[in-house]
């Protein structure tokens, strides 16, 4: 059947998948060969995940057949799919946070035996992580890992079961410049062994630097495969988008305006009560965009929180305008004109089983014109307005009145935007306001920001992704261990290193 | 080899919605009906007692709108405290916590007929099941205490409470023995409809649903109980007070409840006596469910409930059923609409093992 010189390790032909009555999936052909990086690229909602889901036998596939090794596969669950020798890394770790990584390791494995061989099997895991230079210590509980260590546990619990064909699905989202470098190169040890990897990203730059081959699919259809090296990076945007994209031009910035708000040695505590923002004082000015950079985890949610009046303060104070309003509550920041777009959007920024208009209300609901009187709500002027913002904010929804789950990704953020931005806020706090938006709505994200940052707001954009921060940042501010390592006052002048290294913990004196 | 897979579905329409609560009344009375058979009873007959002894004659129907009364009070408690996702299990203690407020006031200060008394009466009993509902409120809103214990625990307490007052204290010396206060004063009635039992409290019945139905639906108050009842973060990132929230919510949840237990002594017996209410409260719980928690249609579905209950009785005396059956009939309906819940959001799908499925051509 295969006519390739060397037969492909997996191959998929034809595979369908339909949700909701539309394609996720459809028709798509695939080949990951022995010993290859297979970048899948795509914009949101492409079908990358799904498609893979489907290989990692989290989903069974409408029609099409899949081979692996030759042998024709039928996944009943992901159990069968590892049984190939199939695993998949999720974007969100499937550990458990209070077992010791070789217990979590344990987790799922069929043939454990009566008795544990606690031994043996800690020394194969710490040969494993040697051999593929990802080095984690098999005793360690998982919460006391970073981000990266956990990701590595995660790598290593596949290996450990035996696969051979690993899935990461955006493996470098949480990960700093170095660690990113780190887990390439242990890719690659992967891959020399054998393995063949498969990477869901949608960062053409990372693509490109790793990957032997690269699939793009776009609105569920395959666009093409084709050799990385062989392809220039403009092609794959536009394979990706389906038409040219234009850069978003971030208009040459003013004299930095007066500070609209100010902090003075914020200290404030994590979820679990540990010491997290400890000390951190800057200005944020009119009409600027401050860039914050870090990896995910140095207190940089925190921070948003406390700006937005939701976390308190140990110590500190956060003067807006003038007037100092640490201690106040959320409502009273919201008043004032400080807002905020988390970065979890079905979880914070907007309540998914109310519809649009309710969601648009959420932070105007008790001020005119949206309220009558200090009780009654005017649901007319509220959902004239949400019309009208969907018309501006190019967001595609049924209507005002559906639930605002059934909207996309990238509409969702859009309509927490909509309803954010409508305002005329004094200060926005953005965190990751483009996280796992397809680069069309990533643009639009960005233009609107711009727009804002011209019209006088000051923007504090918390962002792991340093191609955005360069890019957007008037100012860029690197936080690490819930301090501020630096502020690197003209970004174009800083090197990727040295903002690297400010993530890594080194202060800013020591990195230049 | 063939299984089956559960796989979500898209939001169904209202229609759809309502075909499922529907089906899902279909099986628990399919289910109960097998029940019944294998006790050795024709089922089509069981069930056309249940509905000529409820609605087929002046008394049934007027018992039946009796009993409607309690449920849909009960039902509107729950269902407040359900909007906001607070798991309000309590309703029966609340319930009995307005009745021995109304007892206590009919007992201890003067009742005259006037409205100014009549007043003071709803006002204690409000706000003994207010209380009562407060409490564990406040516990969930500070310490987020688990509400389902301990309003479940508060119904025990407000029921040994009683219990201890009608065999000691308020005791009737006239009753011989039975537990029981002594009959109100008629100036402590409320007023009855002619020469049925159907009482005054019939009014807050229809009135109260239609409501608070306005008020989650057109107040801000409403709209920050459903945003707290959707997404709490949400609603805290939106500076929405929630302990506020909480508290009110249950202090509303129970005063309805109170309300309710008062229109049962007061309008009903004319006393306090122990079992004056057959577990209205968790009745209420069953009867939010069949609303989806839609407030207007609570008068309706309490009346269905009413049915079962008042047929239930004429099913023990003409068919010689004991009245748990009927009680089995409830728990069914229960067990079923909440399992139907299951398939508003997903469909079951046939796979056959691993592979693409032919027979998918939905």
């Amino acid at each position: 059947m295969q006519t390739e010189p060397s037969a492909p390790l997996v191959s998929m032909r034809g595979v369908d998948k339909i949700f909701f009555g539309g394609y996720a999936n459809k028709g798509i052909d695939f080949d990951l060969r022995r010993g290859e990086i297979h970048a899948l690229i795509g914009e949101n909602g492409a079908g990358k995940t799904t498609l893979m889901n489907i290989l990692a036998g989290i989903y069974s596939p409408d029609s099409g057949r899949i081979t692996v090794d030759g042998r024709e596969a039928r996944f009943r669950s992901p159990r069968d799919a590892i049984e190939f020798g199939i695993g998949m890394v999720h974007q969100h770790f499937m550990l458990i946070p209070v077992l010791a990584v070789w217990e979590n390791m344990l987790l799922g494995l069929r043939d454990v035996g009566f008795v544990l061989d606690l031994r043996s099997m800690v020394s194969k895991i710490r040969d494993m992580s040697e051999r593929y230079a990802m080095p984690v210590d098999p005793e360690a509980y998982v919460w006391a890992l970073s981000i990266g260590e956990q990701q590595r546990v995660e790598i290593l619990k596949m290996l450990y079961r035996g696969t051979n064909v690993l899935i990461l699905d955006e493996p470098t989202s949480v990960l700093t410049p170095q660690e990113t470098r780190e887990l390439f190169a242990a890719l690659r040890k992967m891959t020399d062994a054998g393995h063949g990897i498969v990477i869901i990203s949608h960062k053409i730059d990372e693509v490109m630097s790793i990957a032997d081959r690269v699939t793009v699919l776009r609105k569920g259809e395959r666009v093409c495969s084709v050799e990385a090296r062989l392809t220039a990076r403009e092609a794959l945007a536009e394979m990706m988008v389906g038409r040219a994209l234009k850069r978003v031009k971030k208009s040459g910035g003013g004299p930095p305006g007066r500070a609209v708000l100010s902090c003075r040695g914020l200290c404030a505590r994590n979820d679990r009560g540990m010491a997290s923002l400890s000390g951190v004082s800057f200005d944020l000015r009119e009409g600027e965009i401050l860039g914050v950079a870090g990896v995910a985890g140095n207190a940089q949610g925190e921070l948003c929180e406390v700006l937005a009046g939701l976390r308190a303060l140990d110590s500190g104070e956060i003067i807006l305008n003038g007037q100092d309003i640490s201690g106040r509550s959320a409502r009273e920041f919201i008043k004032r004109g400080v807002s905020y777009i988390p970065v979890d959007r079905r979880e914070t920024g907007l309540a998914p089983n109310m519809n649009l208009s309710e969601n648009i209300a959420l932070k105007r609901y008790w001020r005119k014109p949206a309220a009558v009187w200090k009780i009654f709500m005017d649901w007319k002027f509220i959902s004239g307005l949400t019309a009208q913002l969907v018309d501006a904010f190019r967001i595609q929804a049924p209507s005002p009145g559906s639930p605002a789950r059934n909207l996309s990704g990238g509409n969702l953020q859009k309509l927490m935007l909509a309803r954010e931005l409508s305002d005329a806020p004094l200060v926005i706090l953005a965190m990751h306001p483009v996280w796992g938006l397809d680069v069309g709505a990533a643009e639009f994200v960005h233009e609107r920001l711009l727009e804002e940052r011209a019209r006088g707001a000051g923007i504090m954009l918390v962002s792991e992704d340093l191609d955005e921060l360069f890019e957007m940042s008037d100012r860029i501010m690197v936080m690490s261990g819930g301090k501020i390592m630096g502020i690197a006052e003209r970004p174009q002048d800083v090197s990727r290193e040295e903002i690297g290294m400010m993530m890594a913990g080194v202060p800013m004196r020591a990195a230049v | 080899m063939i299984h089956w897979k559960l796989e979500p579905r898209p939001n169904g329409t209202a229609r759809f919605n309502f075909a499922v609560t529907a089906a899902s009344l279909c099986a628990a009375s399919a289910i109960g009906g097998l029940l019944m058979g294998l006790m050795g009873v024709n089922p089509f007959h069981a069930y056309f007692e249940i509905f000529r002894g409820a609605l087929g004659s002046k008394y049934g129907l007027s018992e039946t709108l009796v009993k409607s009364i309690p449920i849909t009070l009960t039902g509107l408690a729950c269902l407040l405290a359900f909007r906001m996702s607070i798991w309000n299990i309590g309703a029966e203690g609340q319930l009995v916590m307005g009745a021995i407020a109304a007892a206590a006031f009919v007992r201890y200060c003067r009742v005259d007929g006037s409205v100014a008394a009549f007043a003071c009466m709803f006002a204690a009993s409000a706000a003994a099941g207010g209380l009562w509902g407060a409490l564990p409120g406040f516990l969930k809103g500070r310490w987020n205490v688990n509400e389902i214990i301990s309003t479940l625990m508060l119904n025990y307490i407000a029921l040994c409470l009683m219990d201890l007052l009608l065999y000691g204290a308020w005791k009737d010396p006239t009753s011989m023995g039975f537990p029981m206060t002594p009959s109100f004063p008629k100036t402590a009635r409320l007023w009855v409809f002619g020469n049925t039992r159907l009482h005054g409290g019939l009014i807050m019945a229809l009135i109260f649903p239609v409501v608070a139905w306005a008020a989650l639906r057109r107040t801000q108050w409403g709209f920050e109980i459903r945003v707290i009842g959707e997404n709490a973060r949400a609603a805290r990132y939106s500076g929405m007070g929630i302990l506020k929230n909480i508290v009110l919510v249950m202090f509303l949840s129970g005063a309805i409840a109170g309300l309710c237990g008062m229109s049962e002594v007061a309008g009903l017996h004319g006393r306090l006596s122990r079992g004056f209410s057959v577990g209205y409260g968790f009745t209420g719980v069953i009867v939010a469910w069949l609303t989806r928690l839609n407030a207007l249609l609570l008068p309706m579905a309490a009346f269905l409930m009413s049915i079962l209950l008042v047929g239930g009785d004429t099913l023990q005396v003409t068919m010689a059923l004991p009245l748990s059956s009927v009680q089995v009939i409830q728990g069914l309906i229960l067990f079923c609409v909440l399992g139907g819940e299951v398939f508003r959001g997903y469909r079951l799908r046939r796979v056959r093992a691993g592979g693409p499925s032919p027979e998918d051509g939905e």
